[in-house]
């Protein structure tokens, strides 16, 4: 068997990013971060799609990891980038694993539908609620590492090496679980769950595990993207961010943990570029290369990585 | 011999069908039973009702002296009874070898192996191998080493079907329930592919119930019959003894017996 590389990729970008990321400019860092936070969902996101279920609603658990974070924030004056963080985790995960009773009986486009009205419904909830801004949300607290606030020159990077090693940490830790018993139960579900039943394992169990760990990396990215953009308000529930995270999973492909990463960071660049061209028709431009990745690499841009190492 | 599957009065009705109707089996530890009967006659409603598919209605089913009547079927499977399917149940999108790697996680999953925090390659329980040196034993006793790297859904019909028992071997199960081993195989292969098939699970020391139509591959590989007519067993004995009674004659086999 041939030794798996994946973890030493990881190592090895991240560290290029933490050298280099000393030398980009600001926005530049700003656009790295955003993906990273974003690429952490796409993470989950390329978990349950193994199993053949596609969420349309995992903003659901960006939005409450953001919120998490912001109100930790707001209320109690914490601004600890690590503890933010641990908390957006742990309420998206809580949030997922009560959910995930009822979501994991349920597949395909039911499943796709049912997690789009939930998040749908935390949307139409923080609209309404004026504690927590309604529709213009609140700032985020300026973070804190380890109780040090950086220059403000580096405060952009600090926030960057925090992503850039959560994201490694995350990336690593579900690489290893795609390898157990458990992980990889995910393409037999897809094509068989009544095989699986009768080899003695629970779909619906294995399911709702995948479900959790899904939404924990979403609020892990909900509650970086907070501290990051400084600001949240409940657009990070409403359906065109899950679909967001959709676009990017297709980009990039389901056939590495490094995959999600590479193309959030590839949207990110796209959507950037697209918008400084043509501001009123940056859609399309986003549009037409979904539609090129599709139609040329339908297994993702990972296919072009995988097809160099295959050859 | 000791029974290591008993069935008490096992009914099941969907609505105005009744699928089965007292159904009484003690089934002996390390014995091959033939099952036959017409289509409807209540076969696959046993199987079922033995794997946890379908709840009976009324009746229990003991195994090795514990009542497991209506678990689930991964529960049941837990226990040491596996069954294989008409129609192969396969992971289509994945090649034969992996198709026995994930039977073969689930067997190291149910024992605490090979889990997130497990270090270095976990043996499975029964075997002492490695997941992957178990997975080319089977498929080599099965035939099956030249397809190891096809994908499930691109493999010829008889192919699937050893496929699908194969991966009910990675459990070592205690009872094997095969359902229409050799349906959909040609007449010629049917006793070739018997004859392996209870060649890879006798060895294990398996208890073996298959459902089979062909009354030559019942009388050639079964030590005893259950023939079931109108969710009853009408007879229950010998192959030579069940196949020569009348209601069989008449209600299963069809008058001809070809012997």
């Amino acid at each position: 068997m041939s030794r798996d590389g994946t973890p030493r990729t990881l190592g090895l970008i991240v560290l290029a990013l933490l050298v280099c990321g000393q030398l980009l400019p600001q926005w530049m860092l700003f656009l790295v971060t955003v993906a990273l936070a974003k690429g952490l969902v796409v993470l989950g996101l390329m978990i349950l799609l193994r199993c053949g279920l596609v969420s349309f609603g995992q903003a659901l658990y960006y939005c409450i990891g953001a919120y998490a974070a912001g109100m930790l924030g707001r209320l109690f004056g914490v601004s600890d980038v690590f503890t933010l963080m641990l908390a957006g985790m742990a309420a998206a995960g809580l949030a997922g694993f009560v959910l995930g009773f009822l979501l994991a009986r349920y597949r395909s486009i039911f499943f796709g539908l049912l997690s789009l009205a939930i998040s749908m419904i935390l949307y139409g909830l923080l609209v309404k609620t004026e504690a927590l801004g309604s529709s213009d949300g609140f700032h985020v607290l300026p973070s804190t590492l380890l109780g040090l606030r950086p220059a403000d020159a580096w405060v952009r990077y600090a926030v960057l090496a925090v992503a850039a090693v959560a994201a490694l940490v995350a990336a690593v830790l579900v690489h290893r679980y795609l390898g157990t018993p458990l992980g990889r139960l995910a393409p037999a579900i897809k094509d068989n769950e009544i095989r699986v039943e009768y080899m003695g394992a629970s779909a619906r169990h294995a399911i709702h595990v995948k479900y959790v760990i899904a939404a924990a990396l979403a609020g892990l990215g909900g509650a970086l993207a907070a501290t990051t953009v400084g600001h949240i308000d409940p657009e990070m529930a409403y359906w065109t961010t899950s679909g967001e995270f959709i676009f990017i999973t297709i980009l990039a492909g389901t056939g590495n943990v490094i995959a999600p990463f590479l193309g959030a960071l590839i949207f990110g660049i796209i959507q950037t570029v697209a918008f400084g061209i043509s501001p009123n028709t940056w859609q399309m431009v986003l549009g037409g290369s979904l539609l090129a990745v599709i139609v040329f690499l339908p297994n993702g841009l990972w296919s072009l990585f995988r097809g160099r190492k295959a050859a | 011999m000791a029974a290591i599957l008993d069935a008490q009065g096992l009914s099941k009705n969907f609505g105005a069908v009744t699928a089965a109707s007292d159904i009484n089996a003690a089934i002996e530890r390390d014995s091959v039973v033939g099952l036959i009967g017409t289509n409807g006659a209540g076969k696959t409603t046993f199987i079922n009702m033995i794997t946890g598919y379908l709840k009976p209605d009324r009746g229990r089913i003991r195994y090795e002296g514990r009542d497991i009547t209506g678990l689930a079927p991964r529960d049941v499977t837990r226990l040491g009874i596996c069954r294989s399917f008409q129609i192969p149940q396969l992971y289509a999108s994945l090649t034969a070898f992996e198709n026995m790697l994930v039977g073969i996680g689930v067997v190291l999953r149910n024992a605490g192996r090979g889990g997130f925090l497990s270090r270095g390659r976990a043996l499975v329980p029964g075997h002492d191998l490695a997941a992957e040196d178990v997975a080319e034993r089977i498929l080599e006793r099965f035939g099956l080493a030249d397809y190891r790297d096809r994908n499930a859904q691109v493999l010829p019909g008889g192919v699937r079907k050893l496929l699908d028992i194969a991966l009910t071997m990675v459990a070592r199960p205690k009872i094997l329930l095969l359902d229409e081993p050799t349906s959909g195989v040609s007449a010629e292969e049917k006793f070739a592919i018997m004859e392996m098939i209870m060649a890879a699970v006798r060895a294990e020391g398996t208890t073996v119930l298959f459902v089979e139509h062909d009354m030559e591959v019942v009388s050639r590989f079964a030590e005893r019959v259950l023939a079931f007519y109108d969710g009853r067993i009408i007879a229950d004995a010998a192959p030579e003894i069940a196949l020569a009674d009348p209601e069989v004659k008449r209600y299963v086999v069809g008058g001809v017996l070809r012997a």
